[in-house]
C-alpha cells in the first residue's frame, strides 16, 4: 500500500536532482568543448567570438601549424621521455619501498625508523629555492633527470601500496619462506603479480601526474628546447611569451588567429588524459579509498 | 643473527628510495641555511657564504606588501578548504540519491574530469572563457543584461575567481571518498528508519550524514594542514601584476623573489617561514587524526 502511494506522487527531488547534478556535469564539460570548438573553427569566426559549443567555418588552420612546429614535436618528445622513464622509475621504487615498509616491526626492526624517514618528508620541506639550489648543484638542470629523479619516491603512493600489501595474507608468504625463496622472490612471484589493481592506480597517478607538471620543466630547464609539452604550452598559451617564436612564425601567426592556435594546443595538451581517463576511472576510484581513509 | 640476515633484502630494497628522498628531500631541508646567508649562488649550496643572522627575515618582515601576502594566503586558502570539505558532501548525497545506474556513473565519470587536467590547460581555457571583451563567460552576461565583469583583472573578484574554480575543480573528485563511506552504510538502517516513517530527507539527516561522520571529521581534520596551500599552480596561471594586491600568495612571492629577482636569501627566509608554520599545523593535524580518529598514515 505504502509502496503504490509512493509510485503515484510526482518525485520532484528526484526531478531536481537530476537538473543539478546535469548542470553539474555540464560545467565540467563546457570549458573542452568550447575549446575544441574553437581550435576548429575558422581565425575570422574565433575572433569575433560567434563561436560556442560547435566549431563555425569549420577549420585545420591551426593544427596544421601547431604540427608544423618543431618546437611543439620537441616538447611532445621530451614529454614522453619523461612519461616512460619517470613512471618507470616511480613504479619500481615505490613497489621496493612499499614491500618493507609493509612488514611489522618483528619482521622488520628497522621499520619504524624507515617509516619516519618517510613520514618526515610529507611534514616539513625546504622550500623551493633550496631545493632547486639542490638539483642545480647536482649538474642536473637542463637534463631529463631534473624531471624524473627530485619526485621519484610519491610517498602518498607508497602509502597506497603498502596499505594493499598488508591485505595479502601472510600465509602465504610464510608458506613461500618454508619453501626456501627469499624475500625478492616473495616480492616478485606473490606481492607483486597479487596487487595488479594497486600497481595500476600508483602508475596512473604517476603517468598523469608527468604529463600534467609543467613548473619543474619551467624552472630546471634553461633551454626551452627541453620543455616538456605542459612548460611549453604554459610559456605560449599564459605567460604570451612571443619571444619564443621566429619572424617567420609571427608572420604566420598574423594569418591564423591567436585564439585558435592558443585553444588548439590546449587541447592537444588536455586530449591524453581525455581519452585514456574514463577507462580507468575504476583503477584511481579504488585507489583514492584505499589511500585516504582506511580500516 | 639469522633474523638479521634475513632482513639485509628488505634493507636493500628501500635504500635507493632512501637515497632519493635523502638528496631530494633532506638535502634541500638542509638548504635552509641559505635563509640566513647573503647567498651567492655561484658559490654553491653549503658553500663558504657570508652568514648574516636574520636580515633576511628583517627585511622581508618589512616589506610594505609582506603582510597582504600572508593575508592573501590564509583567506584563500581557508575558504577553499571549507568549500572543498561541503561541496563534495552535498554532491555526494545527491549522487547516492540517484537511483539510476547508467545515469549516476556518466555523471560520476564527467565531475572527475576537471581534476585530472592540468592548471595550465585550465589556466589557458580560462583565460580565454574569462575575458572581458569576447569570453564566453561575459557574452552570457551581457545577454542577461549584465555588465561584463573582468574576472582575471579585476581586485574584487580575483579571489572569488580563484575560489570558485577551484572547488568547480575539484568538487567531483572529492566525492570518491564521501561516495565510498556511503556505500558502507548498513542498509538495514535506511529500512529501520523507513519504517520509523523517515522521509528522504530525514533518512540523509539521520542516517546518511552520520554514517559519514568519521570521513568528515578526518578530512576536516586532515585539511589543516593546507592553511598557507592556497594552490601555487592554478594562481601562477591566472594572476598578473594588477591582482596582486588581492591574489598574491606566499609560494608565488618567493617564485619571483627567488627565481625572477635572484634574491636567494630573502626567497628562502620567505620559504623557511611557510614551512615551519605548515610543519607546526600538519602535525597537529595528523596528531588530531591519529588521535581522535585512530588515523594512521604508515
Amino acid at each position: 500500500m505504502l509502496a503504490r502511494l509512493r509510485v503515484k506522487q510526482f518525485d520532484w527531488f528526484n526531478l531536481i536532482n537530476i537538473i543539478i547534478l546535469s548542470l553539474a556535469a555540464l560545467s565540467c564539460l563546457i570549458p573542452v568543448i568550447h575549446i575544441a570548438a574553437l581550435s576548429l573553427s575558422s581565425s575570422t569566426a574565433a575572433a569575433t567570438g560567434v563561436v560556442t559549443f560547435w566549431p563555425v567555418d569549420f577549420s585545420l588552420n591551426s593544427y596544421d601549424y601547431v604540427i608544423k612546429r618543431s618546437q611543439f614535436w620537441m616538447s611532445m618528445l621530451v614529454s614522453v621521455e619523461r612519461i616512460l622513464l619517470g613512471g618507470g622509475i616511480n613504479l619500481l621504487l615505490i613497489i621496493l619501498c612499499a614491500f618493507p615498509l609493509s612488514k611489522e616491526r618483528t619482521e622488520f626492526r628497522a621499520r619504524s625508523f624507515y617509516a619516519w624517514f618517510f613520514f618526515i618528508t610529507m611534514l616539513f620541506s625546504g622550500g623551493l629555492i633550496p631545493w632547486y639550489m639542490a638539483i642545480r648543484q647536482y649538474k642536473m638542470l637542463d637534463t631529463i633527470w631534473a624531471l624524473v629523479l627530485p619526485g621519484a619516491v610519491p610517498v602518498f603512493s607508497v602509502i597506497l601500496m603498502l596499505n594493499f600489501f598488508r591485505e595479502i595474507p601472510k600465509e602465504l608468504a610464510e608458506a613461500a619462506c618454508i619453501d626456501g625463496a627469499g624475500q625478492w622472490r616473495i616480492l616478485w612471484v606473490i606481492y607483486v603479480p597479487t596487487s595488479m589493481a594497486a600497481i595500476a592506480t600508483v602508475l596512473l597517478f604517476s603517468l598523469v601526474g608527468h604529463w600534467n607538471s609543467w613548473f619543474d620543466g619551467l624552472i630546471l630547464m634553461n633551454n626551452p628546447e627541453h620543455y616538456p609539452l605542459q612548460s611549453y604550452i604554459q610559456t605560449i598559451v599564459v605567460q604570451r611569451a612571443y619571444s619564443m617564436l621566429s619572424r617567420e612564425e609571427i608572420q604566420q601567426l598574423a594569418t591564423i588567429s591567436d585564439r585558435t592556435l592558443r585553444s588548439a594546443q590546449i587541447f592537444l595538451g588536455s586530449l591524453p588524459i581525455i581519452l585514456v581517463y574514463p577507462f580507468l576511472q575504476r583503477y584511481f576510484v579504488k585507489g583514492i579509498v584505499l589511500g585516504s581513509v582506511k580500516g | 643473527m639469522l633474523k638479521f640476515k634475513r632482513e639485509i633484502p628488505l634493507h636493500l630494497m628501500i635504500l635507493p628510495g632512501v637515497i632519493l628522498l635523502l638528496m631530494f628531500h633532506y638535502i634541500p631541508m638542509a638548504g635552509i641555511v641559505i635563509a640566513f646567508q647573503k647567498f651567492i649562488p655561484a658559490k654553491g649550496l653549503f658553500g663558504n657564504q657570508k652568514w648574516i643572522g636574520l636580515d633576511n627575515f628583517d627585511y622581508v618582515f618589512h616589506l610594505p606588501n609582506f603582510l597582504s601576502v600572508i593575508n592573501n594566503t590564509v583567506v584563500i586558502a581557508s575558504y577553499k578548504i571549507v568549500l572543498g570539505l561541503i561541496v563534495p558532501i552535498v554532491f555526494a548525497i545527491l549522487i547516492n540519491e540517484m537511483k539510476n545506474k547508467r545515469f549516476k556513473s556518466l555523471i560520476q565519470t564527467t565531475i572527475y574530469l576537471p581534476h585530472f587536467l592540468s592548471w595550465v590547460v585550465l589556466g589557458g581555457i580560462l583565460i580565454d572563457m574569462l575575458s572581458p571583451s569576447d569570453g564566453l563567460v561575459n557574452k552570457f552576461i551581457k545577454l542577461t543584461g549584465g555588465d561584463p565583469v573582468f574576472f582575471l583583472g579585476d581586485n574584487h573578484w580575483f579571489r572569488f575567481t580563484l575560489i570558485f574554480s577551484e572547488t568547480w575543480k575539484e568538487f567531483g573528485y572529492g566525492t570518491i571518498v564521501y561516495l565510498a563511506a556511503i556505500t558502507g552504510i548498513d542498509p538495514n538502517l535506511y529500512e529501520a528508519a523507513q519504517i520509523d516513517g523517515a522521509n528522504r530527507w530525514k533518512q540523509t539527516l539521520h542516517v546518511t550524514l552520520p554514517g559519514m561522520r568519521m570521513v568528515i571529521v578526518l578530512l576536516m581534520v586532515l585539511s589543516l594542514g593546507n592553511l598557507l596551500n592556497a594552490g601555487f599552480d592554478q594562481v601562477f596561471n591566472l594572476y598578473s601584476p594588477t591582482v596582486y594586491e588581492s591574489g598574491d600568495i606566499i609560494d608565488t612571492f618567493v617564485y619571483r623573489i627567488g627565481m625572477l629577482d635572484a634574491q636567494f636569501g630573502v626567497a628562502t627566509a620567505v620559504g623557511l617561514f611557510k614551512s615551519v608554520i605548515s610543519f607546526v599545523f600538519v602535525s597537529v593535524a595528523y596528531f588530531c587524526a591519529y588521535r581522535f580518529a585512530d588515523y594512521r598514515i604508515f
